[in-house]
């Protein structure tokens, strides 16, 4: 048994952090917050450069052709810096579909260019309010038309190509490759709790679309790539946790009151552990994450929900205790405690609610996978 | 990143397994499998002898105290093969909690601190389970403060070199089946508190030692009253220097939060066959989205602890020591089995009152309910844990002191609040 990363990953690790330091860390997050741009695309470009948004593409597909836990400790790391960059749309979610479920062509015609940053990918799933379910998808496929209303779509600003669930001819759920620069489309910028990773709404009149993977399998995969990625942006959380958790820790250091640091008081110091905590459990799950969905074992999708619920919470925990630390100055804008509350609110949500994992894993965990909890 | 066997692990695996169903306790395997938290469930035969008989046997074949030297009755193994065959020896695992203070936490202390002749004399037959001990740390006035302990121990006057001690301990675990305790007592009440200790450790048939049980909130008596009137401890039975006793104890508590923390399990898989049992509105309760939210928030603290373990077994394997990091542990296992409990109680409606063995689900979140309370104060207290965790981990200022350079017969405690004041 061996519950660690390697030292390779180690060093990709420190290599990534270096590099996101390096551009500026968080600064980077507050500029794209603070104007129009939808992403740092300077940043991503670095990234596309580095090789970390290929890492887990085969080469034949213009990646790197590292594992998944190689992705896992750059997204830990892009979640440390909460970087303004769309690489969960582009990488976790669209190049995935594609190498899950994509022909040879449509992996040729759009993994190289997701890989060199050239191209950005996203997730169209989302029909409005409430709880998101395969009932609640009306957009639909007509003679190789796609007609309908996607909207939250996350980075559906800037993204060229979308994965689009909508309903086959015969009214099965199926998933599409749509070009988003191409014909029948329009996008309108929503306003959002983290504009640093934009949002919009999707309306299709009529644009090409291309069917993804079989007809009517359109939920099974969605449901297998969205586990997938939940583990790696569980890793984006728990970066996100553990910054937030240094930051608050720091200041209760420096802040003095009553004559003495903040941090000496038992309850700042309570909650500075409880974060502890529940940063530690979640780093716990995510290892346990990042190993199903590295050896693609049967438990994945628990250890997926496991990952995501526990992650979800613990990013959420420590962005609203590290303002709660910082007291009034922890509510201004020019401090970056609001950059990581934004950001732990708006991921918590992405890929579907806390409470909407919290009912997957029961169900994964009384069909069949109970062992895998015990 | 993987949980398989390496070929040697493997190997070992398959030895371990094989002599555990060759030699196991079988014929108490139903009643090991039906207890409940605090109590073993052993009723066909003595429970202790139980306890020894097995532990014995195991020593005798080399698997007693695994991961200690064999000069001192351990098997000379590597953690991993510690984890495996804790992992192999299963239900019969909890025959081995009589053990638990004495090897998981004495004999650590024994090893690290005595001369090599008093570790060959006393580590063997504690590994074997000949010799039971305890810990005499706590005392009425001194918990998680314990470095306020009060209980005395002066040199005697006659020359032999011997300490005499008298005072009180409290909460001391298996006192009543015990051999041996390690004592930590006050040799000098001159200097600041932390200074004027001294540990040792005592054969608890010594005269003048006085054992007497104390019925705990659960209605069971693990736990003893123990008091010291003139007894008398060689020189030889010293820890450490005489004023080091304060470090000496620190090896017996970081290995305390270990064993006590370690690979607890918080009763999630009893809830979760509980909930596809019980129903909620004629449905099973695992239907239903209130509960379903609550199992989720159980699963994710019961699957974190695990693979909290899991990480700190691969870092031990890599040789690294495990830190106060660990005390995660306890902190998390106790408070979450005192709320599942409660949750289980709700589920199972108004019979959530019945507390029987033969009762719904073997009354095993009653027994979880009335014993996790001693989980969160046992080993350190839930509040001494976050502290540690925000002073040692996340390196926050300790609490402001008002004891620290003052002498300890000059601190004020419970019962001397005024004296001190007058003097
Ligand atoms: C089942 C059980 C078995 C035990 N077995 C043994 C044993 O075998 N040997 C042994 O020596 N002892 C044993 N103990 C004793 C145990 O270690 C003590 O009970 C524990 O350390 C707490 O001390 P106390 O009971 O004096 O409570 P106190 O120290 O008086 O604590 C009372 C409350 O005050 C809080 N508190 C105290 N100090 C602080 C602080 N600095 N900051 C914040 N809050 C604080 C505590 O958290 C607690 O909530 C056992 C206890 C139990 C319950």
């Amino acid at each position: 048994m061996n519950l660690d990363f390697s030292d390779e990953q180690k060093a990709l690790k420190e290599q990534v952090r270096r590099f996101l330091e390096d551009r500026g860390g968080v600064a980077q997050m507050r500029a794209v917050l603070t104007s129009d741009a939808s992403y740092d695309k300077d940043l991503y470009k670095g990234l596309a450069e580095l090789g970390v948004l290929g890492a887990a593409i085969p080469e034949e597909f213009g990646g790197v052709g590292l594992s998944h836990l190689d992705l896992c400790v750059v997204a830990e790391e892009l979640g440390r810096v909460i970087a303004p960059v769309p690489v969960a749309s582009s990488i976790y979610l669209a190049a995935e579909f594609l190498l899950q479920a994509g022909s040879q062509a449509q992996k040729e015609a759009w993994l190289p260019k997701l890989a060199a940053g050239e191209a950005i990918g996203a997730f169209a799933l989302n029909e409005g309010e409430g709880r998101m379910g395969p009932e609640k998808i009306k957009a639909s496929v007509s003679g190789g038309k796609l007609t309908g209303t996607k909207s939250p779509v996350a980075d559906g600003d800037c993204a060229d190509v979308a994965i689009v669930a909508a309903r086959s001819e015969s009214g099965a759920v199926s998933l599409y490759v749509v070009d988003l620069n191409g014909p029948g489309v329009e996008r309108r910028t929503l306003n959002s709790i983290d504009p640093s990773r934009g949002q919009a709404v999707l309306t299709f009149s009529g644009a090409p679309a291309e069917l993804l993977g079989g007809e009517g399998d359109g939920w099974h995969i969605a449901t297998q790539v969205m586990d997938r990625a939940a583990i790696l942006m569980a890793y984006e959380q728990l970066g996100g946790a553990d910054r937030a958790l240094e930051m608050a820790r720091d200041y209760a250091l420096e802040r003095m009151a009553f004559g003495r640091p903040i941090g000496s008081f038992q309850a700042i110091k309570h909650m500075l552990a409880d974060m502890y905590v529940s940063a530690t459990l979640a780093r716990s799950n995510c290892y346990y994450g990042a190993w199903a969905l590295a050896s693609g074992a049967s438990e994945l999708p628990v250890a997926a929900a496991t990952a995501r619920v526990s992650a979800s919470q613990a990013f959420q925990h420590c962005a609203k205790n590290n303002i709660q630390v910082h007291g009034g100055m922890g509510f201004t804008f020019e401090y970056d405690c609001h950059l990581f509350y934004r950001r732990a609110n708006a991921l918590a949500l992405a890929l579907g609610s806390v409470s909407t994992w919290e009912d997957m894993l029961v169900d994964r965990m009384t069909t069949g996978n109970v062992a895998a909890a015990a | 990143m993987d949980f398989e066997d390496t070929p040697e692990e493997a190997a070992f695996r398959a030895e371990v397994r094989s002599w555990i169903d060759a030699n196991a306790p079988k014929h108490l395997e139903d009643q090991l499998k039906r207890a409940n938290f605090g109590d073993m469930g052993v009723t066909s035969e003595d429970p202790i002898q139980a306890c020894k008989s097995w532990q014995k046997k195991k020593a005798e074949a080399g698997w007693a105290c695994l991961h200690w030297p064999k000069e001192y009755g351990g098997g000379n193994r590597t953690p991993m093969e510690r984890v495996i065959w804790n992992q192999e020896e299963g239900i019969f695992r909890s025959l081995g909690g009589l053990f638990t203070i004495g090897q998981g936490m004495c004999g650590p202390t024994v090893m690290a601190w005595a001369d090599e002749e008093t570790k060959r004399r006393m580590l063997p037959p504690l590994a074997s389970g000949e010799e039971v001990w305890c810990q005499l740390f706590s005392e009425p006035a001194s918990g998680s403060d314990l470095a306020g302990l009060r209980t005395r121990a002066v040199k005697a006057d006659d020359g032999s070199g011997d300490w005499i001690v008298n005072g009180q301990k409290i909460w001391t675990s298996g006192a009543q089946n015990s051999d041996w305790g390690l004592l930590i007592a006050r040799t000098d009440p001159d200097v600041p508190k932390h200074k004027g200790l001294t540990m040792f450790f005592l054969s608890m048939k010594s005269p003048g030692v006085e054992v007497r049980p104390i019925k705990q909130a659960n209605g069971q008596s693990s736990f003893n009253e123990v008091y010291f009137t003139d007894v008398r401890i060689p020189d030889s039975q010293r820890l450490g220097a005489v004023g080091q006793g304060w470090e000496v104890s620190l090896t017996t508590l970081m290995n305390e939060r270990l064993s006590i923390g370690s690979g607890m399990s918080t009763g999630f898989p009893q809830l979760l066959s509980l909930c596809m049992d019980v129903e909620v509105d004629g449905k099973p309760a695992v239907q239903d989205s209130n509960v379903r939210s609550k199992l989720a928030q159980f699963a994710v603290r019961e699957m974190g602890l695990k693979y909290t373990g899991m990480r700190a077994i691969t870092a031990l394997s890599k040789g690294e020591t495990p830190g106060p990091e660990n005390s995660i542990g306890k902190l998390v296992a106790g408070a979450t089995m005192q709320d599942l409990a409660m949750f289980a109680l709700d589920l199972q409606g108004q019979s959530g009152v019945i507390w029987e063995k033969d009762g719904p689900h073997d009354g095993r979140f009653q027994a979880i309910l009335m014993r996790s309370p001693a989980t969160r104060i046992e080993g350190g207290s839930d509040e001494i844990l976050r502290n540690i965790i925000g002073e040692r981990v996340l390196g926050l200022p300790g609490d402001i002191r008002v004891d620290k350079d003052v002498a300890f017969k000059d601190i004020p405690t419970s019962g001397r609040k005024k004296a001190a004041a007058a003097a």
